[in-house]
């Protein structure tokens, strides 16, 4: 559960009254903390850097634009995170041709069952063998994979740390959705990062280091 | 709640529930009952561990900006398209 930081809501209600008032040169530093939550948000969407900045800089022009329109009862950066995910799916809308691929087409659906590939144990964990370049692309290519609906709750929840409600209302699905969504999600990335999938964790020490992180 | 009280539960049971395991999105019973099963199954250890793994992972592309850095020059397109923007509103 994210904590309520009650100052930073303080003063951010007090920016949007300024600018709803005519003060508009405040809006970028009323949004700059969430930049990032907002291209991610696209890029969960849209799966490639560029449509994801075009679409995230749209959704903030757009955030401006209504910002007359937002609600005290909201949360300000659910309601940007909203605006962004409108805005990608308008953009795979008008251009649907090939914008992110599926390793497994027909096996995605939310409601069969999915049950994990049953690897060698993964008990230990390689990220501090590994280079990080090589960490990024694992991840990226394991990202890519999914399917929107997957990865738009995966990188919301696990990446930009939003709660399940906030989840939920940024997607305007209900919180059992939500979860669905993301065990498989979940389950999906591990057994595609589970070593030796691709022997791309196979390199560096083998000896590696056992973590329970959680 | 002793040992012996505690009801079996399928592997099955404890995939499907075990995101929810991870936030936590779980009642004490359910959970007693998957800690119980997972002590004795090498597969359900191994796809709680992988899974946990995974999201540390994901969490350290956060801290260290592996995945969803804002592409170079990212605000300073922004900064000038929000100001050619709000001089039209």
């Amino acid at each position: 559960m994210p904590t309520t930081a009650t100052v930073p809501n303080q003063r951010e209600a007090g920016l949007i009254a300024r600018i709803k008032a005519g003060e508009h040169d405040l809006f970028f530093e009323l949004i700059q903390p969430y930049q990032r939550t907002v291209y991610a948000a696209a890029f969960s969407v849209l799966g490639n850097p560029s449509d994801a900045e075009d679409a995230a800089q749209e959704a903030f022009l757009k955030a401006l634009t209504h910002l007359g329109q937002f609600r005290a009862e909201a949360k300000f950066s659910t309601w940007l995170v909203q605006i962004a995910l409108n805005e990608a799916r308008l953009r795979i809308r008008k251009d649907r041709k090939g914008l992110y691929s599926s390793i497994d087409e027909g096996g995605q659906d939310e409601d069969g069952e999915y049950f994990p590939i049953d690897y060698a144990d993964w008990r230990e964990i390689p990220s501090e063998t590994l280079q990080r370049k090589e960490l990024k692309q694992a991840l990226e290519r394991a990202m890519a994979a999914l399917k929107p609906i997957y990865r738009e709750v995966l990188v919301l929840r696990d990446i930009e740390h939003l709660s399940i409600a906030e989840t939920a209302a940024a997607l305007d699905i209900t919180e059992a959705s939500v979860k669905t969504r993301l065990l498989r999600a979940r389950l999906m990335m591990r057994d595609a990062l589970a070593p030796g999938f691709d022997g791309s964790w196979s390199v560096g020490s083998p000896t590696y280091k056992k973590v329970r992180p959680f | 709640m002793s040992e012996q009280d505690i009801i079996e539960i399928s592997c099955e049971h404890v995939i499907q529930e075990i995101s929810n395991y991870i936030d936590g999105e779980i009642t004490l019973e359910l959970r007693t009952r998957m800690e119980e099963h997972i002590r004795g199954c090498k597969h359900c250890a191994a796809v709680l561990d992988g899974t946990s793994n995974t999201l540390r992972l994901l969490a350290d592309g956060r801290t260290f900006g592996y995945l969803f850095d804002l592409p170079a020059g990212f605000s300073e397109r922004l900064r000038l398209r929000l100001a050619s923007n709000s001089e039209g509103v």
